[in-house]
């Protein structure tokens, strides 16, 4: 089946709102969507949601042969499959020119940066050596596959056991996970990737595309790199020229991004070991919510309210709010409505924004009043990376990322930071 | 059969579930059978002397013996006489290939514009916005657009002009938006002033006048579309604050 064409209409409206700084869902530039990493009941079974996007990945291991020019090195093989679920573009069986990019690049990031260590895989020298095969399944595509698929691979590589295997002698016994407790891989970092599009020839620049967003790209920048800052590869596509600092900057982005996913990641399977030692219910059927219409979820989608208006008297051309929250349409109970609960109240989030909003408040004379927010400019306040955990899921094991709002974003933006620092800065000169 | 289903109106059905007449129970050797007329609505079929429910969703009921079920579809199956918003895709002599989101794409002839003529060919380029409407749609032949009506007048169909953005919602919204005495629709209008486009294959297109406005009414119907009416006038209330 032929995808959706991409409508001129369509195509001007988005390179439009990307030139004023808007995305379609109400991100900011370097914002990543959603994460949420979820496990299945066998060990190795991992699922990645990156907003829609939804990734599945499943380590398995089998003893084999090694290959004759490393005998004392386990083998690692990684497929990617693009499945006609995920996007009505895929079609079976056929290796399509994007499933063979994302594999070359799902092997590069992960075999040759060598953050498994190959040689503790290694049985019988020569002879019987682990193969681990990672195999990563696409299940919904809206945009940047490769991302959720080098999480959900990483992922579920930490999460993987393998049986233990005991050599007395000549003997070589393998132990079924009921005989003695499997045994995790030895993993060295995590190779977490990064994707940058670009356009207007790279003049503009976001983070982590949507499907829409990838389709009027015009280059594609990949790093991958692990949380002490090693960048273990790097690839542009699109055939777009970038200068020195653009793919600096990039790496310095692509740092912080890491660091967040790294900090996500351990935490999720954290909170899997404690379920599972809990004895709690845990995996892939538990996942799935009972009696509710999960087809027609949809989740928050944070959009900017704020109008743009222009006071003759104003210094200020352009003042922002955030996000507002759209809630939720799951309705717990049949009949109940769930509006505005669990939300976070992004306004007045710190205290020097009440302050200001008072101000605010007492202008009177024009029907628009603006609020105007603190949320760019109060970068020099260190927010750790706030990792919400929304406790009427019945997920355990379950974490997930917001990256709604705009102060968790990354703190080292430039120009559009020091742009709304004097927006404010003439603000207040005003007052 | 007819108390049958009274009684399932606003339970969720599945298809297979089937309603049998009453009638074959009991006999009456004195009266005659009067079987009720009951009028099947979209989803309901019937086969034989069985009503069978042939898609998933909830029985609704209209007096006085109207039935149908209200399903969320997302995949549109074209219907004559319905206006839909599709993507020229290739230009082929005189006929125009337009992707409306249905199995296969229909054909758009070039003369089906207002005032085109041989001469004269409409300004149509490939990946262009059509409103146009099916004037054959079944499912043995290959379905066909026209951007005029039978009287030859455009009737605000054609080719769209540019800027707005376009985008998908269920069909089950765009059924409610274009009732009469629409809530959605006088809810939005309280809002911002748009030009909005409703095409019955679920895509809409609006317009309004900054980008910062288009991308909060898009993303608002998106969400109001599996909303409750009170949740809907909730949020729209909020945005107004917001905005205003």
């Amino acid at each position: 089946m032929k995808d959706t064409p991409l409508s001129n209409c369509e195509r001007d409206f988005l390179l439009k709102a990307i030139e004023e700084k808007k995305r379609l869902d109400g991100r900011q530039t370097y914002d990543y969507r959603k994460i949420k990493i979820t496990f299945g009941t066998d060990y190795g079974c991992c699922f990645v949601d990156l907003g829609k996007t939804r990734v599945m990945a499943q380590v398995s291991c089998e003893l084999v042969a090694p290959k004759e020019n490393r005998p004392n090195e386990g083998i690692m093989f990684f497929n990617i499959e693009l499945s006609p679920m995920a996007s009505p573009a895929f079609e079976q069986g056929r290796q399509s020119e994007l499933s063979v990019k994302l594999n070359r690049q799902l092997e590069r990031c992960l075999r040759n940066s060598k953050c498994i260590d190959t040689e503790s895989l290694c049985v019988v020298s020569g002879e019987k050596v682990w193969q681990i095969r990672v195999d990563v399944h696409m299940l919904n595509h809206d945009g940047n596959l490769m991302d959720a698929a080098s999480i959900a691979a990483i992922t579920a590589l930490c999460h993987f056991r393998r049986p233990d295997v005991a050599i007395q002698g000549d003997e070589v016994t393998v132990y079924s996970p009921e005989e003695r407790d499997p045994i995790p891989l030895s993993i060295y970092h995590m190779p977490i990737s990064v994707s940058f599009s670009f356009f207007q020839q790279g003049t503009y620049l976001l983070v982590d595309p949507c499907e829409r967003e990838e389709r009027v790209m015009d280059g594609l920048l990949m790093i991958a790199m692990n949380k002490h800052r090693e960048i273990c590869s790097i690839q542009s596509s699109g055939g777009i020229m970038l200068l020195k600092d653009q793919v600096m900057r990039c790496s310095k982005i692509a740092s912080v991004k890491v660091s967040e996913i790294t900090e996500l990641i351990s935490k999720a399977l954290e909170n899997d070991k404690k379920a599972r030692k809990a004895g709690g219910r845990c995996g892939f059927a538990e996942s799935i919510p009972q009696e509710r219409i999960t087809a027609l979820k949809m989740d928050e989608t944070p959009v900017e309210m704020m109008d743009v208006t222009e006071r003759a008297n104003d210094i200020i051309q352009k003042v922002e709010a955030p996000p507002q929250m759209v809630p939720s349409p799951v309705v717990p109970v049949p009949g109940v409505g769930q509006v505005g609960e669990g939300l976070q109240n992004t306004w007045g989030m710190e205290e020097e924004d009440e302050e200001e909003e008072e101000e605010e408040n007492n202008d009177s004379g024009d029907k628009q009043e603006e609020k105007v927010t603190q949320m760019g400019e109060e970068k020099d306040k260190s927010r750790g990376g706030d990792v919400v955990e929304i406790s009427d899921s019945e997920e355990e094991d379950v974490v997930i990322l917001n990256p709604e709002t705009p102060d968790k974003a990354p703190k080292n933006t430039g120009s559009s930071s020091h742009q709304r620092r004097a927006a404010t800065a003439k603000k207040r000169q005003k007052k | 059969m007819f108390s049958t289903l009274k009684d399932r109106v606003g339970e969720v059905l599945l298809p297979g579930d089937e309603f049998s007449c009453e009638t074959e129970d009991t006999i009456s050797l004195t009266d005659r059978a009067k079987p009720d007329k009951v009028v099947c609505g979209p989803g309901l079929r019937w086969s034989g002397d069985r009503l069978m429910v042939c898609k998933s969703g909830v029985l609704r009921h209209k007096q006085p013996n109207v039935f149908w079920i209200d399903s969320q579809q997302r995949r549109y199956v074209p219907a004559k006489g319905e206006t839909v918003i599709g993507i020229i895709t290739t230009k082929s002599g005189d006929v125009f290939k337009v992707d409306f989101g249905g199995s296969e794409q229909a054909s758009l002839s070039y003369l089906a514009f207002e005032g085109a003529t041989k001469r004269n060919r409409p300004n149509v380029q490939v990946g262009d916005l059509v409103f146009a409407q099916f004037i054959v749609a079944n499912k043995d032949m290959e379905p066909e657009l026209a951007c005029i009506d039978s009287s030859g007048r455009a009737n605000g169909m054609g080719v769209f002009g540019g800027g707005g953005l376009l985008f998908k919602v269920s069909l089950g919204l765009v059924r409610r938006m274009l009732s009469p005495h629409s809530e959605v629709q006088s809810d939005l209008e309280q809002l911002f002033p748009c030009e909005l486009v409703v095409g019955m294959n679920g895509r809409l297109w609006v317009k309004s006048s900054s980008i910062q406005q288009t991308l909060i009414i898009a993303n608002l119907l998106q969400s109001c579309d599996t909303m409750t009416a009170s949740q809907r006038r909730e949020l729209f209330s909020r945005v107004k604050q917001g905005a205003l």
